[in-house]
């Protein structure tokens, strides 16, 4: 470079530097949502920037709103899982599971060995049907069109197995209190094995295609990074905080009362924090359901799937609070009853709801591009935040 | 209501006694009960005024880093009948009956409960507070737990309990212009008003039952 | 589309506009809940793939968008919001509405906060009941919605009655 183009360098430069300040704005306001693909549903957030930089955003929710809680005042226990299936969309087997494990709780009943593990495989298989369109979803926001074609493809087969047993793709509506409302189809177990195979398959394209991409690193390490005290004091959970090097799982540390601390399976962690590390450990996550499901699969013990529960049902006044590790975090469901048909209060917790409590301390300073790439990581659903 | 497996229940639970014990110690005349279920779970109750120093006794002395949530309940019983459902030839509205509370007991109407978790140990517990019935307000829980904020706000909006010193207490779920406190149980639900529910007492048959056998065999 | 609007058009140009109309439907994907993943599913699945009806479900906007499908439970939050959406259209516009929430409020009919049906906000052209509705049956009532822009008499558009997939 010759000094003159040196000099006109420099020039060009302080010209650009004289245009930008003169350009400073008051800042600006954003809005996405409340229908964005970004938000995957009907998540508004209102975003104050400076140029590229958010000053603050904040969340406004309510627009799935329902009234999960006021409504299951007035149902009786067994139709309350029709409703809470419903919470969280992508893996509606799992919502149902601390429900009736509460209710029976109260009930003191417990549901035959066979029940258990049934429902620990389906458990699992929600899980899987709902962590690998995250997968896939988070690369879409990232600019990958593909990765969400496979997850889609790929999560057909798992809907089918789920449907195979409970006769429904979305919301199987197939607990109940004291056990399970039928016993596995004929062959289910060996098809369910293909399928499983298949979705080691998927993880590890997920693993190779975007996991393992210059361009998704880039946008995703280091960005949204959640140190672990800030992580438990705002609630996250899950992967959320697993990410963050919290080693902590309900299915592993406490009793949930399905069957996963008589198999072999791994928690997996990681210590970044960031939005890769929350990707990576879901990845991981859904690796080891299919490991879990596997171990079910060889281990389902022979007998029947319901207990003795009365007709109707009446749960003994009381309270419980049972919780258990949903694919999207901790979803604890805390029970009042009076001894009636209908439960006198039930309050939701549902993991969306504080993981995404975080982003207006997390998004504060972030650029515009982060913003998306931190909300898909979060991963949340928005009937489990607004429920 | 104990374990469901009474056999494996432990009749004493020292971690959870520890817990109880560790909190009568930190507030004094503020802590008005407990209630450990050895093995499953334990309750405490304060006074509302110790409400706060409650949530940060939890966090600095007994490890409970990890915040579940934070709600209310609202125990004077619906006036609009049994379980709230259609009364189209019913009475408009019948007498609440008394109240009654749950666990660890209550004295008014509102009571704010809240549930944090220690992820080392794994234990969780319950707190509760009652509230004064003329003003149902609190302190705000966010200066021991931050990711209380939401959570109150959507106490405020549910049950109109107002929480001293929360900085944004605004609508979270409901339109800004919504009228009322939906989780109260005195808020009707008008499309149940207008229109009866034949499902309160939908029966559904068990797996290995037959369609005939034991129509009544309620407990 | 003037002259169509009108009833001007001598009837074999409006039977080739309709079926150029009918196999261009570019529809805008108003997701709201559960029903968002079954059209998920329906529109960027391989499995059932939409496209070969004719469907293109990339509109960056409404402005650009002939068809909207409002798959999920409508709020009275969410109301004023998706009559705008409508609103921003440009005729001739359709509307699947998707669900049960959308097309009643399902199961939350006797919700404080759901909107009992879609079609308190906007006209819808076809219902597709279910909760969540299979994908097969959205794209079924995508079929009928085809068919009946095929036979439309523009003139006489907005007295037709909806479709209900059955």
């Amino acid at each position: 470079m010759t000094d003159t183009q040196q000099i006109a360098y420099i020039a060009a430069q302080a010209a650009d530097a004289r245009v930008n300040v003169e350009l400073e704005t008051e800042g600006m306001t954003l809005n996405i949502g409340p229908q964005h693909p970004a938000t995957h549903g009907t998540l508004r957030i209102i975003v104050r920037l400076d140029g590229e930089r958010v000053v603050a955003a904040e969340p406004v929710m309510g627009y799935m709103h329902r009234g999960y809680e006021k409504l299951a005042e007035v149902r009786t226990y067994p139709q309350v899982t029709t409703l809470v299936n419903r919470i969280d969309w992508l893996g509606s087997f799992a919502n149902e599971v601390p429900f009736i494990l509460a209710a029976e709780r109260l009930m003191e009943v417990e549901a035959p060995p066979r029940a258990r593990w049934i429902r620990t495989a389906l458990f699992e298989l929600s899980r899987i049907a709902n962590v690998i369109l995250f997968l896939g979803d988070m690369a879409v926001q990232l600019g990958a069109v593909t990765p969400v074609f496979f997850a889609f493809r790929d999560r057909e087969f798992v809907l089918n197995q789920i449907e195979a047993v409970t006769g429904g793709r979305f919301h199987p509506n197939f607990d109940r209190i004291g056990g399970l409302k039928d016993d596995l189809p004929k062959g289910w177990i060996e098809e369910t094995r293909g399928v499983l195979a298949r979705i080691r398959t998927f993880c590890d394209e997920m693993e190779d295609l975007v996991a393992g991409n210059e361009i998704f690193e880039a946008r995703t390490r280091n960005i949204g990074v959640v140190p672990a005290d800030i992580g438990l004091a705002y609630g996250l959970s899950g992967a959320n905080i697993r990410a963050s090097g919290v080693d902590w799982d309900l299915r592993r540390d406490s009793d949930m009362g399905l069957a996963h601390r008589e198999l072999d399976w791994k928690v997996w962690t990681h210590p970044d924090g960031d939005s890769f590390a929350r990707y990576w450990v879901r990845l991981q996550e859904v690796r080891e359901a299919c490991t879990i499901v596997e171990q079910c699969l060889d281990g389902i013990p022979s007998g029947p799937v319901m207990a003795k529960v009365p007709r109707i049902i009446k749960v003994p006044a009381g309270e419980a609070y049972v919780e258990t590790e949903n694919p999207l975090g901790v979803m604890g469901y805390y029970i009042v009853s009076k001894g009636e048909l209908v439960p006198y209060r039930v309050k939701i917790r549902s993991a969306s709801f504080n993981n995404v409590s975080i982003t207006p301390w997390l998004l504060e300073g972030v650029y515009v591009p982060d913003v998306i790439s931190i909300l898909a990581s979060l991963y949340f659903i928005l009937g489990d935040i607004d429920r | 209501m104990d374990t469901v497996d009474d056999v494996e229940a432990p009749t004493v639970d020292a971690a959870r006694d520890a817990l109880v014990s560790t909190l009568v110690e930190a507030l004094g005349d503020g802590f008005v009960t407990g209630e450990v279920h050895p093995g499953v779970d334990v309750w405490v109750r304060v006074t509302a005024d110790s409400w706060l120093a409650a949530g940060v006794a939890l966090h600095d002395r007994c490890g409970m880093s990890y915040f579940n949530f934070l709600s209310a309940i609202d125990w004077k019983p619906s006036p609009y009948g049994r379980d709230m459902d259609a009364q189209v030839d019913g009475p408009e509205v019948s007498e609440p009956g008394p109240m009654e509370w749950g666990t660890t007991g209550g004295e008014t109407r509102f009571q704010v409960l809240a549930r944090v978790h220690d992820p080392v140990s794994g234990l969780g517990i319950t707190v509760k507070a009652d509230l004064p019935d003329d003003r149902p307000e609190v302190d705000s829980w966010i200066p021991a737990y931050a990711g209380a904020d939401w959570h109150e706000r959507e106490a405020w909006e549910m049950f109109g309990i107002n929480f001293r010193g929360h900085p944004n207490q605004v609508h979270l779920y409901l339109p800004g212009a919504f009228e009322g406190n939906p989780l109260r149980k005195d808020y009707p639900l008008l499309a149940r008003r207008i229109k009866p529910w034949p499902g309160i007492v939908d029966v559904e048959l068990m797996p290995g039952d037959d369609e005939a056998s034991e129509e009544g065999d309620d407990a | 589309m003037g002259l169509v609007e009108n009833g001007k058009l001598p009837k074999p140009l409006t039977a080739l506009l309709n079926v150029s109309r009918k196999y261009s439907l570019w529809v805008y994907q108003w997701g709201l809940a559960c029903c968002a993943i079954e059209m998920g599913a329906a529109f960027a699945s391989p499995r059932y793939d939409v496209m070969r009806l004719g469907v293109i479900p990339f509109p960056a906007s409404p402005r650009q968008a002939d068809l909207v499908v409002v798959s999920g439970t409508v709020t009275d939050k969410m109301a004023p919001a998706v009559k705008r959406l409508y609103e921003q259209m440009p005729d001739p516009k359709y509307v699947i509405s998707m669900g049960s929430c959308a097309n009643c409020g399902g199961p939350y009919w006797d919700s404080y906060s759901v909107t009992k049906g879609v079609d308190q906000i906007i006209p819808v052209d076809v219902y597709v009941p279910g909760c969540p509705p299979r994908p097969e049956a959205l794209l079924e009532g995508i079929v009928l919605l085809q068919e009946r822009i095929r036979s439309e008499d523009m003139g006489e558009r907005w007295n037709g009655d909806p479709i209900v997939v059955s």
